[in-house]
């Protein structure tokens, strides 16, 4: 993936204008997620890392955003969405009912657990998800397309758009308070905002975006 | 109660926080439990936090509950969508029906100054005519009040909120000039008004509850776009920057993180006060009247789990209407590319209106609407990614990353009553053994009219202001109103004129469950207006003996 706002980090404004304390409490906490599992067991949590791992690849990050954790901390918290439908049970139940599930699908189809399919395999199923064509029992009456949309797909990506990593990666501005914004007309950048590359003057944007912090 | 919610109430020893100091506090009167006060109020958001106010300046005493904590803004708010989550209500509530409702974030706070405290500031005042929809419109319900009384307390919202709007308003009637100057749009509102031109239709800079120039101790808003998420910097007027401070001021006391589970009936028909759980304990006060203030889903809730022998069907439901006539409003957008950066979570998140199709009436739908521009933060962004696209895995990623080249608009649109959606009580109960709602949804096919014909329009203008790869989002939904209806028949309504239940004299509604329909344009300043409305007509029941 071609990198849009290189060496932009919105962490440097960290002790800028733009970060106040709440701010900066929020996102330490963020960043020294536990690394779980604290509510899952071992098994469903190696299910649910591979299946972030298909939801939002990161093959390429060092340090990829540790999705699995923050969904297991939400669990562990029991920090729910303020609804759900009612077909589906509560967040906790649900979550380990699906993986569990998953993890039957995997057996069933390939012989093997769903983290230790190839990454092909693993798409197909959680396509068929998606689509509702899963039905193994351990699916109980909850129906995969419904666990897909509104736990898989409400949570996981949520998780990693909350994250620095991805907000570097679209050039989002992040924490703005107390300095705000100025420049509000098309194409206009206030100097504490990620600098685009176009294409054969990525290092104006570098140097742009190496002054951020300051 | 799970680690990540508040549980010690700040709100207590004679003093509430100051919202405009870190670490301040002013002072709070407060009253005992026994002490029969005039009015207990369930709900602090622009229902409850303006009634609040408006009593305790007339002189009457007056306790406010809010389930949610009691927040400073200043110190409380951090710039970040995932930790401002706690704004919300997220108690469970089941939803079901064709169309079920997102709940939570989208439409329900949990805090003192309620959903005022994340809400996108869209200040409109109805429609005339929508006031009598049915009579001269032919669809929907008639509201039992005249426009023109409405207009009047428009005007003093208006000028309680400093609204920043436009220097002349392109719709309706003539109206006072806003009190404050429009804010600047930003690149997405700017898309929006070049393709309102292209498609015929007026636009306007938005009128916003957030000030321009300062006031008071708020200062002018810095564009910092977070508003959804709480303003941290107190220039967003909300009902804890605004009505609030002046309850307190006036001699109210707020009691925050303090859950009404049940009204009390007594004899004669009349209530006599509220149990409410707080610091771990169910307690009761004593109360002359009580206002229910708790929005469409927590006011029915609390008026059903309030059943007793002598109201077997819940308080204030001898028509069997509490729960019933449900209704959003539609709110699907539509989304396309710019070649330019638009940098779109930049400034308040809707910049600019167009009211053309609540004011014509040359259209094959019943209702109204209103088309807004757009400033979602990336975890909003990706939401409507992957509900509306449907994507995942590295196709994903690589639309996110377009962020900041994306122009949309969405609609607020006129919800229509329909008897079939409603909210109920679940078996299941919440934290505090009290039964939680069940929240049942379909859209009308007059709904679903009104939403086609938006989405073409929404369509229209971005394809004039030269967007690409356009995409709709088909299904996404915002405020609700009904669920205890106003009317002039007790057989067909809950409250009257005044937000006075037909059933209990001194039970009360004040909130956006007693709207028969939901207009065309965001419920916020309408809620506050009927606040002011109901606070004038009970100081005048007062002064004639009849409260």
């Amino acid at each position: 993936m071609r990198d849009r706002y290189p060496d932009y980090d919105v962490a440097d404004k960290r002790a800028t204008p733009s970060w106040n304390d709440a701010t900066r409490t929020a996102l330490d906490q963020r960043l020294a997620v536990h690394p779980g599992p604290r509510f899952l067991d071992a098994a469903a949590f190696a299910t649910l890392q591979a299946l972030c791992g298909r939801i939002l690849p990161q093959g390429e990050r060092t340090h990829p955003v540790p999705l699995a954790a923050y969904v297991d901390e939400k669990l562990w918290l029991d920090k729910r969405a303020g609804f759900r439908n009612a077909e589906l049970p509560p967040l906790r139940e649900a979550w380990q009912r699906g993986l569990a599930a998953l993890e039957a699908e995997a057996q069933r189809a390939y012989g093997r657990g769903f983290a230790a399919l190839d990454p092909a395999s693993q798409d197909a199923l959680v396509g068929r998800m998606a689509a509702g064509g899963l039905h193994d029992p351990a699916w109980g009456d909850m129906p995969c397309a419904l666990f897909f949309a509104e736990r898989v797909m409400a949570e996981i990506p949520r998780a990693y758009y909350a994250h620095p990593s991805a907000w570097n990666e679209i050039g989002f501005g992040g924490p703005a308070s107390p300095r705000g914004y100025v420049r509000l007309d098309f194409d206009k950048r206030d100097p504490w905002e990620a600098a685009e590359a176009q294409p054969g003057r990525e290092a104006e944007a570098r140097k742009a975006n190496s002054r951020v912090g300051r | 109660m799970s680690d990540f919610e508040a549980s010690t109430p700040l709100a207590r020893d004679g003093r509430a926080p100051n919202v405009f100091r870190e670490g301040g506090w002013t002072p709070m009167r407060q009253y005992s439990e026994t002490e029969e006060v005039d009015f207990a109020i369930v709900g602090t958001g622009a229902g409850g936090g303006t009634l609040a106010a408006r009593l305790a300046e007339k002189g009457f005493s007056v306790v406010a509950f809010d389930a949610g904590p009691f927040f400073r803004p200043l110190e409380d708010f951090a710039s970040d969508e995932e930790s401002q989550s706690k704004l919300y209500w997220l108690d469970e509530r089941i939803v079901d029906g064709a169309d079920p409702l997102v709940m939570g974030g989208n439409n329900s706070g949990k805090c003192v100054g309620g959903s005022t405290v994340h809400f996108a500031m869209v200040s409109l005042r109805f429609r005339p005519e929508h006031f009598k929809a049915r009579t001269l419109l032919g669809y929907g319900a008639d509201w039992p009040v005249d426009w023109r009384e409405m207009w009047g307390y428009y005007d003093q919202v208006e000028r309680a909120l400093s609204i920043s709007g436009p220097l002349s308003y392109p719709w309706g009637p003539a109206r006072p000039a806003y009190p404050y100057r429009p804010h600047p749009m930003n690149a997405c509102a700017q898309a929006m008004a070049v393709g309102c031109e292209h498609m015929g239709m007026k636009w306007a800079p938005m009128p916003l509850a957030t000030v321009s120039a300062p006031r008071g101790e708020s200062p002018p808003c810095v564009q910092r776009g977070f508003c959804r998420f709480g303003c941290s910097t107190n220039a967003k007027q909300s009902a804890l920057v605004v009505w609030i401070p002046r309850a307190l001021k006036a001699g109210a006391e707020v009691r925050d993180l303090a859950m009404v589970g049940r009204v009390e009936l007594g004899s004669g028909g009349q209530v006599t006060g509220l149990h409410y759980h707080r610091e771990g304990a169910w307690r009761f006060q004593k109360a002359k009247n009580v206002v229910v203030a708790g929005y469409a889903i927590e006011t029915p809730r609390l008026l059903l789990n309030s059943a007793c022998p002598d109201a077997p069907d819940g308080l204030a439901n001898s028509s069997g209407l509490v729960g019933k006539y449900l209704m959003t409003q539609p709110n699907q957008g539509v989304f396309g590319r710019t070649k330019e950066e638009s940098r779109w979570y930049k400034g308040p998140p809707i910049l600019c209106v167009s009211e053309h199709w609540n004011y014509c009436d040359d259209k094959n739908f019943p209702g109204g609407y209103t088309l807004m521009s757009q400033g979602p933060m990336p975890q909003e962004w990706v939401n409507i990614q992957v509900g509306a696209r449907k994507l995942w895995g590295s196709d994903l990623r690589h639309a996110m990353l377009d962020y900041n080249h994306m122009v949309g608009m969405k609609v607020v649109g006129e919800g229509l009553p329909s008897v079939h959606n409603s909210v109920t009580l679940a078996d299941e109960v919440d934290q505090y053994g009290l039964r939680i709602p069940r929240i049942t949804y379909s859209w009308t096919e007059g709904d679903k009219a009104l939403i086609a014909h938006s989405m073409d329009q929404m369509q229209g203008c971005l394809e004039g202001a030269n967007a690409t790869d356009i995409f709709r989002q088909e299904q996404d939904t915002n405020h609700l109103n009904g669920t205890a209806r106003m009317g002039d028949d007790p057989r067909t309504s809950v409250v009257n004129p005044d937000g006075r239940t037909w059933d209990h004299p001194n039970l009360w509604v004040c909130d956006g469950s007693t709207f028969p329909t939901t207009g065309g344009v965001n419920p916020s300043l309408t809620i506050q207006a009927m606040a002011l409305r109901t606070a004038d007509r009970i100081e005048a029941l007062a002064a004639r003996g009849e409260l």
